[in-house]
């Protein structure tokens, strides 16, 4: 249950109206709370600004083994015992490491939230890293990576995707880590990891439900207020250079299907609000996406999977927001039993063709704003899910309010806005292609022992 | 992931549906004998309803292995005339989200719209359950689509595991067959088999509608008799046959270039209803169910590293459904894993668990409540249970009760007599060569 990779980073941000205060401790963590009182719970989540982001080559995996490590106990809480007290109290907690960050949380009746404060602070402080728990936690990871990555021939696909697009920006590496850099890790590297992002100033604190904003405040001053800030390791600015024409490759693993990712670079989001390019272009390739894969009738779906059958799947992609300030926009399908990866290939480009030359009609930018209007309310149905929002904005750097202005600016996109960022970042100069060649698993391989007949 | 989807799965069929003071469930039945489970709640602009049927793969035969779940996925393909494109196209105007569920039980369509645009999206719903065109073209391609997907199916040990466990746990009963079909029966299914099918298994007598959100208890009757006027008015469905115990202990081992063994164990479990439940529910928890804090992963992944996920489970359906042990681990290692679990269940069941464990167990359980209603998608999820295999309306308010009566003594009875190690099946794909 715990400790599982959010790989993916992509959402949109778009929330509710109920009011969110956000407070800053005198160690300089963050306090950002919500009250929605539909329901006794409450979501509690420490988030870090530490990912795979932030690693260097040779630890790759490292935030996502010290994420394991988390619940390995201090000396007051003995290993195993945060979960057990959590459980003891009827909550559900768990854990994830991204690119961007990692981030601690619990679910819990409402009156249990002193308890979530009590032993995040604790662990905040006083992890013991012992050379015992590694040895056997490592082990468990690299499960974890054999389970993830090994033993999927999509995750392989997509881990060598990561890997040709960015060659020189660290989100070209797997947030789960090589096998060979989990092998040789040691439980110094943990603690290095640890005492480098581990400290209050790194740390943002969710608090989303049945709550009152003051109590939650108070809460946050008792538990976090007294642990020291510690100063962060510098942060390079890293950034990938310019691509200079198309990328290429194969990936051979057993299976039937082939399949197919294409990525262009693109930006995000700045962190300030600002007057260049990078106010609207991101919104209006989220629109884009959404256009070319928002539901089934949407034009990938509905030309090359059900009007044409070249495609069993196809799928287009696009954050527009992440802390190392880069994107893709990414289009990944299956092409049909008889077509290939290339006449798939081709055909997806042929669509982004179509939006360059003719753009969007009126309609489909209708659809995409009726399913922002909607979502922003559904999403109001679960508290976990407006902490994650709030969680990962403040992370990544931007300002929570963010959300609120999302779903205006995604509105205000235009046809034209979209051709040109088509035009911009969606040609072939800037494109990785990366195609899963199906190998057949051993034909001799036959069951052993008889199967059970009633 | 994988923990996670387990997980879901598992609160969703066999935790708690203990309601609270507040929650207060409204049923009645349509005038076309329809089963309605409501809930008022206007916190919300938004309106969650669901219909669900008794039309799970286990109606289907060997012979016709799919129908069932190609039937429900074809009804979303074309109604009343509008093509798939258009019936999309008219959710996704108005923002509404339409889905659905399938398993071996069930099939049935959700729907989640905003209070104001409720009467255009209900009108569509409507059309796709009561007038499906089943159109001719596109059940051909679809049918190469769910071919090509069961042959990927076919290379992948988690799907290999899974299958190879079903059978082995159920023999010839439906429950043994495959929720997607086989490539044979997929490849000869026509139009006419999913008529016949969606006139006999969807109909209004047989259907149970939940609905949670902004509708006053006068605008629920309306949209429920409107859903449920159009269904077919045939009879209402026979149960299923009863399922067999393993008579004897299965054991099957396949070879793949995985590297991990994917490793499942386990035997029919319970049926919704079981009088022993509540003990073995308990008794899961402490078992395998209990995330971080139960035996299995305390023996097998937090002292020995072995692996990433194991876990048990027993998901209670219309007839016993599976009580299933899972994990994947590197193949070199596979036997050690696999004889510490049985190691670990075997010492269980002749043991028992202790006071301490249950005090732990009934401490979480109970005290979880609160998150298990916390959302109206949540709620709505439990109604539909609820109203699916008749659990008494009491159930919500009486399960808290019934987990603090469970005893030490009850629990180890009730596995001693319900759970026959002796009789395991045991699936290993990716058996080490």
């Amino acid at each position: 249950m715990h400790r599982y990779l959010l790989i993916c980073l992509a959402f949109v941000p778009l929330i509710s109206q109920a009011e969110i205060q956000e407070f800053k401790l005198n160690n300089g963590m963050k306090v950002i709370v919500q009250e929605d009182h539909r329901a006794p719970v409450v979501v509690s989540q420490v988030w870090y600004r530490a990912g795979a982001l932030d690693e260097v080559n040779g630890k790759t995996g490292v935030a996502h083994v010290l994420e394991h490590m988390m619940f390995k106990g201090t000396k007051k809480v003995p290993a195993g015992q945060f979960s057990r007290m959590i459980a003891a109290a009827g909550g559900k907690e768990n854990a994830f490491t991204g690119m961007d960050y990692t981030c601690y949380y619990q679910q819990l009746e409402k009156s249990n939230l002193p308890l979530s404060m009590r032993l995040e602070a604790d662990r905040m402080q006083h992890l013991q890293i012992t050379d015992e728990e590694f040895a056997k936690e490592i082990k468990v990871v690299m499960e974890e990576r054999r389970w993830r990555t090994e033993d999927k021939p999509q995750s392989k696909v997509n881990e060598q995707f990561q890997a040709i697009t960015f060659r020189a920006h660290p989100y070209g590496r797997p947030v789960v880590g090589h096998m060979n850099d989990l092998e040789n890790m040691t439980a110094e590297d943990a603690r290095e990891w640890y005492r480098n992002w581990y400290t209050p100033n790194n740390a943002t604190l969710v608090v989303v439900g049945d709550v009152n904003t003051k109590e939650v405040l108070a809460l946050a001053k008792q538990y976090f207020g007294p642990i020291k800030a510690r100063a962060l390791p510098p942060r390079k600015p890293q950034v990938e250079p310019a691509q200079l024409g198309v990328r290429r490759a194969v990936v051979k693993a057993p299976g039937k299907l082939p399949y197919l990712a294409m990525g262009f670079h693109a930006p995000v989001l700045a962190f300030k609000s600002t007057t260049t390019e990078q106010a609207w272009e991101p919104y209006a390739l989220e629109v884009l996406a959404g256009v070319l894969s928002g539901n089934d009738s949407a034009r990938l779906n509905q030309k090359l999977v059900r009007e044409t059958s070249l495609a069993l799947d196809v799928g287009a992609g696009y954050d527009t927001t992440s802390r190392g300030q880069h994107s893709l926009f990414e289009l990944v399908g299956t092409p049909s039993e008889g077509k290939t990866v290339a006449e798939l290939e081709a055909a997806l480009l042929a669509q982004i063709e179509l939006i360059k030359t003719s753009g969007v009609t009126q309609k489909e930018l209708d659809r995409v704003k009726a399913a922002v209007i909607a979502a922003d309310v559904y999403q109001r149905d679960s508290v976990f899910y407006q902490a994650m929002q709030l969680g990962q904005l403040e992370t990544m750097g931007y300002p929570w309010g963010l959300i609120k202005e999302y779903p205006e600016k995604l509105k205000m996109v235009t046809s034209e806005q979209i051709q040109a960022v088509a035009k911009k970042y969606l040609n072939q100069d800037n494109m990785t292609v990366v195609t899963l060649d199906p190998q057949p698993i051993d034909p001799n391989a036959k069951p052993q022992g008889k199967p059970h007949v009633h | 992931m994988f923990f996670k989807s387990v997980l879901v799965i598992f609160t969703l069929l066999t935790a708690s549906f203990s309601a609270q003071a507040g929650l207060n469930i409204q049923h009645w039945q349509t005038i076309s004998g329809t089963r309605v489970y409501f809930v008022e709640n206007h916190d919300l602009p938004i309106v969650d309803v669901s219909i669900n049927f008794p039309a799970g793969s286990a109606r289907d035969t060997q012979d016709s292995s799919g129908v069932a779940g190609v039937t429900r996925y074809m009804m979303t393909l074309g109604a009343d005339g509008m093509n798939e494109e258009a019936i999309t196209n008219a959710f996704a105007d108005i923002g509404a989200v339409f889905g659905g569920e399938f398993d071996l039980d069930r099939a049935g369509f959700k729907l989640r719209t905003l209070t104001s645009e409720q009467t255009k999206a209900l009108e569509t719903f409507n059309k796709v359950l009561h007038q499906p065109d089943f159109p001719e073209a596109v059940l051909a391609r679809e049918k190469v689509r769910i071919v090509s997907g069961l042959q990927e199916s076919a290379t992948q040990p988690e799907s290999i595991s899974s299958k190879l466990f079903m059978k082995a746990l159920y023999g010839s009963h439906p429950y043994s067959l495959s929720e997607e079909g086989e490539v044979a029966s997929v490849g000869t299914m026509k139009v006419d088999d999913l008529r016949k099918f969606y006139q006999t298994y969807y109909t209004a007598k047989s259907a149970v509608i939940a609905m949670i959100g902004d509708m006053t208890p006068a605008q629920a009757r309306t949209i429920a008799e409107n859903m449920s006027a159009g269904l077919p008015q045939g009879p209402a469905i026979a149960k299923l046959p009863d399922v067999a115990p393993l008579a004897a202990p299965v054991m099957q081992s396949e070879n793949h270039p995985a590297s991990q063994a994917h490793i499942l164990v386990g035997q029919p479990g319970i049926k919704r209803g079981d009088p022993d439940y509540f003990p073995l529910y308990v008794g899961n928890y402490i078992l395998g169910g209990g995330g971080f804090v139960s035996r299995l992963t305390e023996e097998v992944r937090e002292k020995r590293g072995l692996v990433y996920s194991v876990y048990s489970y027993f998901m209670p359906m219309a007839e016993a459904g599976p009580f299933q042990i899972g994990l994947q681990t590197k193949k070199e290692q596979a036997n050690d894993a696999l004889k510490l679990v049985n190691q670990t269940v075997a010492l269980f069941i002749e043991k028992g668990v202790t006071e301490k464990e249950l005090k732990a167990a009934k401490s979480n359980l109970i005290g979880g409540f609160p998150m298990r209603i916390d959302s109206n998608s949540k709620i709505l999820d439990y109604l539909s249970v609820i109203g699916f295999y008749q659990l008494p309306l009491t159930y919500l308010d009486e399960f808290n009760s019934q987990i603090a009566k469970v005893t030490t003594q009850q629990i180890k009875e009730a596995y001693q007599r319900r759970v026959k190690p002796a009789n395991f099946a045991t699936v290993i794909v990716g058996a080490q060569e």
